[in-house]
């Protein structure tokens, strides 16, 4: 087996690792910085504290969060160059223009405003500093807009031709960026990372309101989250489906594959909700099968054809068995994302949003589930697109650099060790940055005499420098 | 004429890099100079004071990088794999010193680790970029529009020297830097080491600029014959006058000459690489045409470049605006 560790596949297991790494950070940031702006904007508005201080809470995690997400992205610019070279040189005319925007659009501009977000409240006062924390979450909009305008044009290219030299050549901007998956792509994207930053926030406010550290400021961003949770959930499972037709369309087998279909299906495929993928033989065994409904789901007629990768060239086929989990993982989740919502809109009917501790525990256990559900995303979506790096047009085994395994493998270890060492203690950080979230200063009427809360408020209370004051 | 679209590209991505070099020079150079301020109190004013700015200098980076593949697409695709070695080091002395600009706060057991990660992470990038420079210089092994060397082609003794040489010149970089930004004895400690760093790195161009013409004939040609030889005499008529500038300024404890004369000197210097290189994109045998991308991508390209480039230097000269003036060492959001 460890002959077969040539430099193409070192080279694609380090940019899965390194990607993966890397999605995990914006997912958070795009979503937080939204949330940031709102609060934010809540507080200039209302002039309620308890929105300030929930902005100085989540604040100092999201500058943990982004310096992560800064130095695993630079690191991704550079690796289209040291492992993917041959596919640089080819896809360089039509994608690297659109990461030129990015950076001249997005980076710029998250960055230039970043440190007046995080460090210039006292100095250009309120309303110019919402204007900062606007901008930083513009920002990280306009990055993923282009960044899945790329991915997309990778998976169903469009408005392209070729040259002499053998390079993909723009002939229609339009037609390269809004390529027929991208529209697709950003919403669901969009909404994963709104997705994922809510169960994130929901957590954390279901923790505290466990613990009862401080009812107020958990309670808002409970509830908060649980709108998020209630109203995007849903509309993430229809464009989801939609996203799946689209797929459908233009690359049918990565939908054979996310179905497990192996054989055609003349008259109406069965929906396999669960099986384990047997590739040797080309068949899912044990089974659960729901007869049509694929059938209905895909083409809306429960006796409509649906072919399956027995129509495609063996050497064509993706992994089957990770596109099938991975799938099912992400589709799960999604179905217990709203689940949840449902149930805290039962809940807040009921009155008892604050004080259900079974959903508190639930939403604790929720957390990362947006993670989760990303990774699998992406993972469908990639693995799903092999062989190929450009759907139909470059082969993945003809996109790598002439480097030498070695180098590859050496390059590849220091990122894991790095990596693991790095972002592990980041994510140890946000952690305990979470856990600190310093008593309500006032006392909560409401609430009762809940222990003593509200009569020694913590040190760093109180004042709008709030939040996790330690290290001076 | 048509308009040289190759030509005005290089020019760009030139002045990306310039601004890059120059940027993140005083940032990396905070972090190579934190060995010698081993009091926390100063540490944590040397970092509040590039804190704000690090991230926008560090995006140059990724416009030099991300410039180069979508115009010189062929260029980027030899030189990443060419230098593959020194591009990861850098890569992970980036992610070292940019996490410790906040995880540095986040731990009172750990900061001494997130010191070093910071100190060490910014030499590791400083060293990189310069060997990856004095690899480019000596030149790149391509046949059919690829790399045709081995995977330590990159180590040579003059890379080696010139990844000395950036190190220095970055640590004048942040030690002039600092003499702008801090008081008090921090400032008086940073007069001392720009002092000793400002003849180590007059030393070291020296030395590299005489190197240089020796690597291949046709530097030699283009420093010792008309008309480029003007050059030759004028850039080290400048470097000298920018040599005195800085000496003057930091015995006369001025705040801003230092910093001012120290980043003229890097330009200078970047200057005579241009004039090394020109035409070629990656030396000896690749030049700025045989690199570019179509004129449908560079024209696509330059219209937004020309439009986004002057917005994003303002709003730069903004948020260094809003950060302007000495540090104070009770400010800052920890
Ligand atoms: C859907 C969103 C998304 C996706 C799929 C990607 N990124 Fe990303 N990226 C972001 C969303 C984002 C962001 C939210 O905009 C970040 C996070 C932190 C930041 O500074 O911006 C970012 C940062 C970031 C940076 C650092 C920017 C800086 O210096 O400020 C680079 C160079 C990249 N990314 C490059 C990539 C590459 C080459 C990717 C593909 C392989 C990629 N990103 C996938
Ligand atoms: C950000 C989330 C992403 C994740 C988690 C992800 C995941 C993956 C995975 C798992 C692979 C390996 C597939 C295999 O070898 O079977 C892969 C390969 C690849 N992906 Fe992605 N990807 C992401 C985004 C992107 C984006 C945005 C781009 C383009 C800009 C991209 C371009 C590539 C390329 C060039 C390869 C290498 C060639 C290949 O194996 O296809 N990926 N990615
Ligand atoms: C249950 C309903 C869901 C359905 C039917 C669904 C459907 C899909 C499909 C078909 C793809 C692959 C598209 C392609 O590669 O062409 C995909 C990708 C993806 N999904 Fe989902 N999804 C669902 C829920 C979720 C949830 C809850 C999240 C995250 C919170 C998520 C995040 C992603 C991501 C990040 C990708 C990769 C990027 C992309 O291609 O859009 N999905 N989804």
């Amino acid at each position: 087996m460890f002959e077969s560790l040539d430099a193409t596949l070192l080279a694609r297991i380090q940019f899965a690792f390194t990607v993966s790494f890397h999605i995990i950070f914006p997912a958070f940031s795009i979503g937080l910085a939204s949330y940031l702006a709102v609060l934010e904007a809540l507080w200039l508005w209302k002039k309620d504290q308890v929105y300030m201080d929930l902005f100085n809470f989540w604040k100092t995690i999201f500058a943990v969060a982004f310096g992560m997400g800064v130095v695993s992205g630079i690191v991704m610019s550079y690796q289209f160059g040291t492992n993917w070279s041959v596919f640089s040189d080819k896809a360089g005319p039509v994608i690297g223009p659109l990461m030129g925007y990015e950076v001249l659009t997005a980076f710029f501009l998250e960055a230039g405003f970043l440190g007046v977000m995080l460090f210039g409240l006292h100095r250009v006062g309120p309303k110019l500093h919402f204007l900062a924390t606007f901008m930083v979450a513009f920002g990280t909009l306009i990055s993923a807009t282009w960044i899945l305008a790329v991915n997309s044009w990778m998976q169903t290219p469009a408005g392209f031709g070729m040259n002499e030299a053998g390079q993909f050549i723009p002939l229609d901007w339009w037609k390269v960026i809004f390529n027929p998956s991208f529209p697709y792509r950003l919403v669901h994207m969009v909404l994963a990372a709104y997705l994922t930053t809510a169960f994130v926030v929901g957590a954390v406010g279901a923790w505290h309101l466990l613990k009862n550290t401080a009812p107020r400021r958990s309670r808002t961003m409970f509830s908060m989250a649980m709108w998020m949770a209630t109203i995007v959930a849903p509309i993430q499972i229809l464009a989801g489906d939609f996203h799946g037709l689209n797929t459908l369309e233009h690359q049918p087998a990565k939908v054979m594959a996310m179905e497990g279909h192996y054989q055609s299906h003349p008259d109406g495929a069965p929906l396999i909700l669960f099986g384990i993928p047997n590739t040797a033989e080309k068949r899912i065994d044990y089974a659960i099968e729901i007869p049509k409904l694929s059938s209905l789901i895909l083409k809306h007629d429960l006796n409509a054809p649906l072919a399956g990768l027995d129509t495609i060239p063996d050497n064509l086929h993706p992994p089957v068995a990770v596109v099938f989990w991975s799938f099912r993982v992400m589709v799960g989740i999604g179905f217990a994302m709203l689940g949840i919502g449902l149930w805290s809109l039962w809940c807040r009917y009921r009155g008892t949003l604050d004080s259900s501790d079974w959903l508190h525990r639930a939403a604790v256990l929720m957390g990362p589930a947006g993670f989760v559900a990303v990774l699998a995303g992406w993972i469908t979506t990639e693995v799903g697109r092999q062989p190929y790096t450009i759907y139909g047009q470059l082969l993945t085994a003809d996109s790598i650099s002439p480097v030498a395994t070695p180098a590859v493998a050496a390059s590849l270890i220091a990122f894991i060790i790095v990596y693991f060492l790095v972002f592990g203690a980041g994510t140890f950080y946000i952690l305990r940055l979470m856990k600190r979230l310093p008593r309500d200063p006032m006392p909560d009427l409401e609430d009762g005499p809940i222990r003593t809360a509200g009569i020694t408020p913590g040190p760093a209370s109180g004042h709008t420098h709030g939040s996790a004051h330690h290290g001076h | 004429m048509a308009i040289d679209l190759p030509f005005i590209w290089a020019a760009i991505i030139a002045f990306a890099v310039l601004a890059y070099v120059i940027l993140d020079g005083f940032d990396l150079g905070i972090g190579i100079l934190f060995p010698f301020f081993p009091e926390k109190r100063d540490r944590d004013v040397m970092m509040n004071s590039v804190a704000p700015v690090w991230d926008g200098n560090e995006t140059w980076l990724v416009l030099g990088g991300g410039g180069l593949l979508a115009v010189f697409p062929l260029a980027y695709s030899i030189i990443l794999p060419a230098l593959y070695a020194p591009i990861i080091a850098m890569l992970l002395g980036l992610i070292f010193r940019g996490v410790a600009f906040e995880y540095r706060w986040r731990t009172k057991r750990g900061e001494f680790l997130w010191n070093w990660a910071f100190a060490g992470g910014s030499m590791l990038a400083a060293f990189s970029q310069g060997i990856a420079l004095g690899a480019l210089v000596q030149g790149i092994n391509v046949v059919d529009r690829a790399y045709a060397g081995n995977w330590w082609d990159w180590l040579t003794p003059f890379s080696v020297a010139t990844g000395f040489a950036i190190l220095i010149g970055y640590a004048l970089l942040g030690s002039t830097w600092l003499i702008m930004k801090t008081t008090g004895d921090l400032a008086e400690k940073a007069r001392w080491i720009a002092l000793r760093t400002c003849f180590a790195t007059i030393a070291a161009m020296g030395i590299v600029s005489l190197w240089t013409p020796f690597l291949r004939p046709i530097y030699l040609e283009r420093w010792f014959s008309w008309p480029t030889a003007i050059f030759s005499v004028v850039v080290p008529v400048l470097v000298l006058g920018c040599f005195a500038l800085l000496l003057t300024g930091i015995r006369g404890k001025r705040d801003a000459q230092p910093f001012l004369a120290a980043l003229s000197l890097f330009v200078l210097g970047f200057a005579g690489i241009g004039i090394s290189f020109y035409p070629f994109m990656v030396p000896p045998s690749v030049t700025i045409w045989d690199a570019a991308a179509p004129d449908s991508s560079l024209s696509f390209l330059l219209w937004g470049a020309l439009f986004l480039v002057p917005i994003i230097l303002i709003y730069t000269v903004y948020a260094y605006w809003v950060f302007r003036g000495k540090v104070d060492p009770e400010e800052g959001y920890h």
